[in-house]
């Protein structure tokens, strides 16, 4: 593969292909001068508010908007009822109050009958400013009657649970998801069942059992999310800026949710500041902005606050994860068998693949080789905000890689052996590649051991080992943990994997212009990711055009082709492999153009890096600048070649590709106060081809900052009557520069062997992989006091308190 | 009330309500949209911009308080010689992704450079400890904060 050549130096510097190359958005950010969606300000714009409910569960008895509408400045308020009025053609609802979900469920977009939690957008006020807005919501007059809430997922099924989708007709709080089902299984449950009794029988093995919690989290990204939309009253073209990670996705979703043409609708993500999965749902207050617009005929901007962000948009997790794994006494794992109970708050909002309820979960199997794997996910409607899939998290891999990490780590101490020998021992080997896991992946490559080992070697494992062992003697509790992962990210083939029925492949368009400099157009969007530097480099590597010559063009629908967009780790292993295949086709026909210049035959030609020459006539050649000049020339084109050097491409991919990696993590704690401060992270990261390994490496840096929160902060809980606890950042607490360490990388790299490039994407890799490094390092080091499993996020109190032998359930304020 | 406010070597009077909060009187009523906000308990610190030399929170000050005083916001670093070091670090040490924290993780750090030419990674990080960043796990911010300790304003390396 290509992944360790030296490219060539463009005259600006930049490699004309992989290699590390500094950012080109970085000259408008580090100038203030990228454009978010706060910072799009038009002619006449008004400002939106919602009023949101204070009450988890609560019937709505009546809403006063009059002393709002009376307030100077004020111009409109919404609210569900007006929204009902409004007739919603072609629709999964029958009207505006109501919109659909990812996951063909409906959510409301402001309540009409009853609240379903704290913070659900009860009405929406439209001023001439920010402040008015606000002012304005303390002017509404809503009489609720409270209901009994529903906040532990635990009890939702209990018999005389308050009902809360009742809207739906239901009676229980059971979820179905379109194909019909209320769970959702995967692997053998008859034969991992047997394997696990049989070994229960068996003196020379072991059966542990641990009920694993991954508590509710959130994105948060630093820009929160917003809108501003503009329905032109004469054209009908609705334009909508907005914080979006889909923005085609979008497009398709408000079509279906407005009964507008899609042709009339142009969304515009400009620069994002941070997505994470936060951006990829449609949420009630970017609908709200465009109904604002179509009832005021002026554009609607509405930009949630903080505590709206993290009270109402896309949580993720909230998995209750009840894990078995067998094993013989030696370490040879038999089976694995998990039972999860799965919050998904009052509507059920999951942005995933339809054929895939429970995301992606069921590769919970791991790195390892066995042959008996099961799991059972049944869904739960709580009166919590709606969401589940976001915050990096690979369509729940996150999940997945923290219960079997956490799990092959308790069976370690049940058997008294080494976490890294056990993990040594079971990981699947080169030579099984591609591999197929007990409950239907199909991992493309690995070389796990590899990786593994130069991660120990990296940290010092054995030297940290023996540290340990003579601090444990003095009273002194340091701990080691590992975390082995293996995601499967690019969704994903057309035939398996869809959103709402829209397939997940991306477009991709390349224009050469006449001077040889071209515009790449992607479907994916990125919030940060370097997309405008790693797909200039894509394109120079398969073209040899400098990257400083390529512009690269995303974020707005008018002027991109179809794509799903960028969340699942998934614009590297789907967009970029478009463009890899867009470059080639563009290649293709210049070999044609050149041959008809030079006056030989395409065969006779051989492609260097940005040029056809004859072969054994070096001199006797093209450059890609000079046919681009042609293709728009006057010279005669051979039959059936058309003039001009672009091209399109649809990327469908053959398969996920599994990126993977080994994490090390150091801690010290003081069992007197519970505090985890984290040593050292050491992260081996094998991502195939490494497009730009700068970014690469600082997409992994972010993943570990947000595996750090999730272990050691980070938690979105409530109390019986459903207040939300993390409903701020003074509530939510998230990683600073002192509470991360010094991240130490490694690398391997083994391409996949079915993307163009042999690239694997990495964006999620560390927010999956490194929570349980953590989790386990703290675990490792108090495990003398008998400790063998505390939930995240283990803060101070928690810490102590397992220390004590007196965990905490962490996900209600409840003893 | 009216208000004059120096901004970046400019002086800006306006008229303002005395709850507006210095963020939005730089974003809305002067049109920098640099400074950014990004929470409401002053825990984010995306909004960081220098009153009279001191990074503050712009988002915890009202616009009248900061009558009379100077204000410098990340559109008032770069200077006629090019970008400042601190955004140049930004850039060579990949400080940044998304770039919604940046500005302000800039401020700050081309405030404790300015104080200490010799600040430690340990300061570094201890001074940025009020902001939030969610995309670079906070170690190319520490060393494009070093390395614009590392090459003063003017110098021939920076140049």
């Amino acid at each position: 593969m290509t992944a360790v050549e030296e490219a060539p130096v463009s005259a600006a510097g930049n490699p004309i292909g992989f290699g590390s190359m500094k950012r080109k958005e970085d000259q408008r950010f580090v100038r203030g001068q990228g454009n978010y969606v706060d910072d799009v300000n038009l002619p006449g714009m008004l400002h939106g508010a919602i009023l949101r409910s204070p009450h988890a569960h609560a019937k709505i008895l009546s809403i006063d908007t009059s002393r709002a509408e009376a307030h100077p400045g004020v111009v409109a308020v919404i609210t569900g009822k007006i929204l009902e009025g409004i007739p919603r053609p072609e629709l999964l609802g029958d009207n505006f109050a109501w919109m659909p979900t990812l996951s063909y469920d409906t959510q409301a977009v402001l309540a009409t009958d009853k609240v379903r939690f704290q913070g659900q957008e009860v009405a929406f006020v439209i001023a001439t400013d920010r402040y008015t807005a606000k002012d304005a919501l303390e002017l509404i007059d809503v009489d609720y009657e409270p209901l009994p809430a529903v906040m532990d997922a635990k009890k939702a099924m209990d018999s005389g649970a308050p009902v809360i989708r009742d809207d739906k007709g239901q009676t229980d709080n059971s979820i179905t998801d379109v194909m019909g089902n209320k769970f959702w299984e995967s692997g053998n449950a008859i034969g991992t069942q047997e394997a696990i009794e049989k070994a229960k029988a068996d003196p020379n093995c072991v059966v542990v059992t641990q009920d694993i919690m991954y508590p509710r989290v959130h994105p948060a990204p630093m820009e929160t999310c917003g809108s501003v939309a503009y329905l032109d009253p004469v054209s009908g073209q609705l334009t909508l800026w907005t914080t979006s990670q889909a923005p085609h996705a979008h497009r398709t979703v408000y079509a279906m949710v407005a009964g507008l043409p899609e042709h009339k609708i142009r969304i515009i993500s400009p620069d994002v500041g941070g997505g994470f999965g936060n951006k990829v749902g449609v949420y009630p207050g970017y609908v709200l902005s465009v109904v604002g617009s179509i009832v005021t005929g002026k554009p609607v901007k509405w930009m949630e606050d903080r505590s709206e962000n993290l009270m109402s948009t896309s949580f993720a997790r909230d998995y209750h994860m009840a894990g078995t794994i067998a094993a013989t006494k030696d370490g040879q794992i038999l089976a694995v068998d998990v039972d999860v109970l799965a919050d998904h708050g009052a509507f059920n909002g999951v942005a995933q693949p339809t054929k895939f309820p429970a995301g992606f979960f069921h590769i919970f199997t791991g790195s390892y080789d066995y042959p008996h794997a099961h799991c059972k996910v049944t869904p739960v409607y709580t009166n919590k905000a709606p969401g589940g899939v976001a915050y990096a998290c690979s369509f729940r891999i996150t999940e997945a890689a923290y219960f079997i990490e956490r799990l092959v780590d308790c069976l370690a101490a049940e058997l008294g052996m080494d976490p890294a020998e056990l993990r040594l021992k079971n990981l699947i080997k080169p030579e099984q590649f591609p591999y197929e896991t007990p409950t239907g992946w199909v991992y493309d490559s690995g070389q796990y051991e590899k990786t593994m080992r130069l991660a120990m070697e990296m940290v010092g494992y054995d030297e940290l080992r023996k540290e340990q062992a003579e601090k444990r003697a003095r009273g002194e509790y340091m701990g080691i943990g590992i975390s082995f992962f293996t995601e499967g990210v690019g969704a994903g083939p057309r035939k398996d994997m869809d959103i709402l029925g829209l397939g997940m492949a991306d477009g991709i368009e390349l224009r050469v212009h006449p001077t040889g400099k071209a515009q790449l157009r992607l479907s994916v969007q990125t919030q940060g990711q370097g997309h405008e530097t790693t797909y200039a480099q894509i394109v120079a590597h398969e073209l040899g055009i400098p990257p400083e010559d390529i512009e690269v063009i995303h974020g707005d629908t008018d002027n991109t082709p179809f794509g799903l967009g960028t969340y699942g780790s998934r614009s590297t292993p789907v967009s970029g492999a478009a463009a890899a295949v867009v470059s080639r086709k563009v290649r293709d026909k210049a070999r044609l153009i050149a041959a008809a210049a030079l006056e030989c035959s395409p065969d006779d030609l051989e492609w260097s890096l940005g040029k056809w020459s004859v072969k054994g006539d070096p001199d006797r050649a093209k450059t890609i600048q000079e046919i681009a000049l042609l293709s728009h020339g006057s010279l005669e084109l051979p039959e059936g070649v058309e003039g001009h050097l672009d091209a399109t491409a649809v990327y469908n991919p053959p398969n996920l590709t599994y990126p993977y990696g080994c994490y090390i993590c150091v801690v010290d704690v003081d069992p007197g106060t519970g505090q985890v401060k984290i040593r050292r992270f050491v992260a081996v990261d094998d991502c195939g081809t490494r497009i730009n390994p700068m970014i690469v490496e600082g997409q992994v840096h972010g993943g570990l900052a947000d595996g750090v929160g999730m272990a050691l902060m980070e938690l979105i809980a409530f109390d019986e009557d459903g207040n939300c606890l993390g409903g701020s950042f003074m509530d939510y607490l998230l990683p600073t520069a002192m509470e991360c360490p010094d991240w130490e990388l490694g690398e391997t790299v083994t391409p996949s062997p079915h993307h163009p490039i042999g690239a694997k994407g990495v964006g999620e890799s560390a927010t999956v992989g490194s929570p349980a490094a953590v989790v386990n390092a703290v675990i490792d080091a108090i495990s003398p006091f008998g400790v063998r499993h505390a939930d995240m996020p283990l803060t101070p109190a928690n810490v102590w308190r397992a220390i004590q032998g007196n965990p905490v359930r962490v996900d209600m304020a409840v003893e | 009330m009216e208000v004059t406010v120096n901004v970046n070597g400019t002086d800006y009077t306006r008229d303002v309500e005395p709850r507006m909060l210095l963020v939005h009187f730089i974003r809305e009523e002067l049109g920098m949209r640099g400074t950014h906000w990004g929470c409401d308990t002053s825990n984010c610190g995306t909004c960081v911009v220098w009153v009279d030399e001191e990074p503050v929170k712009s988002c915890t000050m009202l616009a009248v308080m900061a009558d009379g005083h100077r204000v410098k916001t990340v559109e008032g670093l770069e200077g006629p010689d090019g970008l400042d070091p601190i955004q140049q670090g930004f850039i060579e040490c990949h400080g940044l992704q998304c770039g919604f924290c940046t500005p302000g993780m800039m401020m700050t750090g081309r405030w404790l450079v300015d104080k200490n030419p010799d600040i430690s990674d340990e300061e570094i990080r201890e001074g940025i400890s009020g902001q939030i960043c969610r995309c670079t796990g906070y170690k190319n911010i520490v060393e494009a904060i070093r390395w614009a300790a590392e090459h003063p304003k003017g110098s021939e390396v920076n140049a």
